[in-house]
Order: structure tokens, then sequence, then C-alpha cells
């Protein structure tokens, strides 16, 4: 596999994902500190979203950052655009404005998720190529 | 492991290297947290502002700089 289809591959998971955080290990078990908080985070938001674990080849995350421009992981991903990595997901999470980013109401905080069923196991990389 | 860092180098590199900033940097050599404030930030969305300070230490981050925690102000919007 080439690092243009790997850059690919990257451009067409955040183009088909709504939600699409990239990080180290996966939801159920990461494997840095920054990519288990940011998961906490999209987890309680009770909001579906798809995972890349980028450990698997180096290449994921030299083609991620060099498309996104950020050099560090977790990168979060919402209708296309970067967000951000654990620090302002961190605090926009805190605000409220990543609630509002993802169409949630901050305050009932029940109403998630409805409209899109939710996919079924976070995919990966591999598994799209 | 790797020779660890002191946060002061941090300090110093990101005050040099932003137009009037300030910056708080705390860490153990490899993981640190940077609160910056500079005028440089106003009216930059929070993923601008966090490149300004990442551009400051490029390649070094995640290899010599292992982690590196960023808050940002801009010290002129707090002021109103």
């Amino acid at each position: 596999m080439s690092e243009s289809q790997i850059s690919d591959a990257i451009q067409a998971a955040i183009a088909e994902n709504p939600v699409i955080l990239f990080m180290k290990g996966t939801p159920d078990a990461p494997a840095c500190g920054f990519s288990a908080r940011t998961v906490a985070v999209l987890q309680s938001l009770d909001r579906p979203f798809a995972a890349v674990d980028i450990l698997p080849d180096p290449r994921i995350r030299q083609e991620l950052s060099a498309l996104s421009g950020w050099p560090t992981i977790p990168q979060l991903f919402v209708d296309g655009e970067l967000v951000g990595g654990c620090d302002i997901v961190m605090e926009m999470y805190q605000s409220g404005e990543l609630h509002e980013l993802l169409g949630l109401d901050a305050t009932a905080g029940e109403q998630a998720g409805e409209e899109e069923p939710a996919p079924g196991a976070p995919l990966t990389i591999e598994n799209r190529l | 492991m790797q020779v660890s860092v002191d946060p002061e180098e941090l300090k110093r590199r990101i005050e040099a290297g932003i137009p009037g900033s300030s910056a708080e940097v705390t860490g153990d050599g490899h993981h640190f947290q940077a609160v910056v404030a500079s005028p440089a930030f106003a009216g930059l969305s929070r993923i601008a502002q966090h490149r300004l300070v990442y551009d400051v230490f490029g390649a070094e981050l995640g290899d010599r700089i292992h982690a590196l925690s960023i808050k940002t102000t801009a010290p002129t919007e707090a002021a109103r």
C-alpha cells in the first residue's frame, strides 16, 4: 500500500463519517492518555463516532498530519473539518461548544443521535483498504 | 528514555516565536503544559491559535518534546 493510497483512504474516511476520531489505540483500548480522554468525552455525549487507530502503520499518522497540518494525535474531525486535539475538545466540551457543534442540546443531553443510526464497530483504516 | 527538556526552554522559545506573547510552561521534562497569552491570537480560531504554538517546535513535537498540552488566550479579548 502506497502513501498516496493511505492518504486517499484517510480523506475518504473523513468525508464519509460526520464525526471521526483518529487516535492511538481503539475506543475500547486507548493506547495514550490524550486519546483516552478524548474518547471519554465523545462517549459521554452519546453521539456515534467513527474511530481510526493510527498505530498499526506509522504512515497513517504521517499522511494524516500532512493532510490536516496538525502534528499531534488524537485529531477529531466533524463534518470534514478538523476540530482539534485533546485540549481543544476538552475546552469545547466544558464550554458547551462541542455539544453545539455536534447538534446536541448541552442542557438536556438526552436526545442524542436519534436521527442517525450508529455505525457498527468503529472502522479502522485497514478494513477500508 | 529521551533526554529531559527544561520547561523554561519551551517558555523562552514560545515567547520568542510568537509576537507579544507570555507563556507559562510546566512539565516533567517530557510532557508539558503551556498556557500562552498573546494579542497575536485575537480573532483566530482555537485551531489556528494552537497551530502557532505547535509551529514554534515543528518536528520536535512527539519526539524530543513527547507531549505538549496547550491553552491559549488573547489578552485583549479578556480585558474587555
